[in-house]
């Protein structure tokens, strides 16, 4: 009983950078399988947020505050991408009347 | 007291993640991204990054997802209906999603020795205070370079949904 309360009361560092590659696989898995511009766009959401998560996790690792500026930039630079990314899925909703990517293909042929 | 919050909030988000990929619903999937984005802002605590965490919560689950739930609604979103290359996506995309997440797993198991540990409280320099510090004196110019970004970004998202009136 006292080994296991030690060993939860700190967590191994990989622990954190598995859980981000669990989530960075999700966000591909999403942006690769799913058919609708809208949920695309939120697994890259999901997937910037799982690379914020390694960035802070060697923050800590290193003690310093870098990884954490890093972090910052990064959600900065989604909020921009999202702006502009959902600007362009509501013109190609206006102009193609669908969310399908199957049915984007106005480049094909 | 570190592991049983790292084990309940890391369960929650790698569910929330997983449902925000299985639901078929872009509504669903944005509230579910919505409980993922909160989880993480936890862990991000536990690492000591206060800011950072507040910020997730603020930008990230209140700004961006708003912005996203917003649109969605505006644009009365239905279920997608799978297609034929989805299905075979499926059969064959499983497999190599597993492959890389056993490539990642295994770079993270080879580089980082068991020894390195978190321990909350462990590392305290994540305040407002000490991130302001390093963003306005070694990060001045991106700094400045990001608020230009954003700028630019706000006028592109005007400019590409603005409607012609002729």
């Amino acid at each position: 009983m006292a080994a296991q309360t030690a060993s939860l009361a700190s967590v191994p560092l990989s622990w954190y950078l598995l859980l981000s590659a669990v989530l960075f696989a999700l966000g591909v898995a999403g942006f690769l399988f799913r058919r609708n511009l809208i949920t695309v766009f939120m697994s890259i959401e999901l997937m910037l947020n799982a690379v914020n998560l390694t960035f802070i996790a060697f923050s800590f690792k290193l003690g310093q505050v870098n990884g954490q500026v890093f972090a910052f930039f990064v959600m900065v630079v989604a909020a921009a991408e999202a702006a502009v990314g959902l600007a362009i899925i509501l013109t190609v909703f206006r102009n193609r009347g669908t969310l399908q990517i199957d049915q984007v293909n106005l480049m094909k042929n | 007291m570190t592991g049983i919050f790292f084990l309940v909030f890391a369960a929650l988000a790698v569910f929330c993640g997983v449902n925000v990929v299985v639901r078929r619903h872009p509504i669903s999937s944005a509230l579910w991204l919505i409980g993922a984005m909160g989880s993480l802002a936890v862990l991000y605590l536990q690492l000591g990054a206060e800011f950072i965490a507040a910020a997730q919560v603020i930008v990230y689950a209140g700004a961006v997802m708003v912005l996203f739930v917003i649109v969605i609604m505006l644009l009365n979103a239905e279920p997608e209906q799978p297609s034929k290359g989805s299905r075979m996506a499926t059969f064959l995309g499983i497999p190599l999603l597993l492959g890389l997440l056993a490539a990642l797993s295994y770079v993270v198991y080879r580089m980082i020795p068991e020894s390195a540990r978190v321990e909350f409280g462990a590392f305290t320099r994540g305040t407002a205070r000490d991130v302001g510090e390093a963003l306005f004196k070694t990060y001045l110019l991106p700094f400045e370079i990001t608020s230009i970004l954003v700028l630019i970004a706000l006028i592109g998202a005007v400019v590409l949904t603005y409607k012609r009136s002729d």
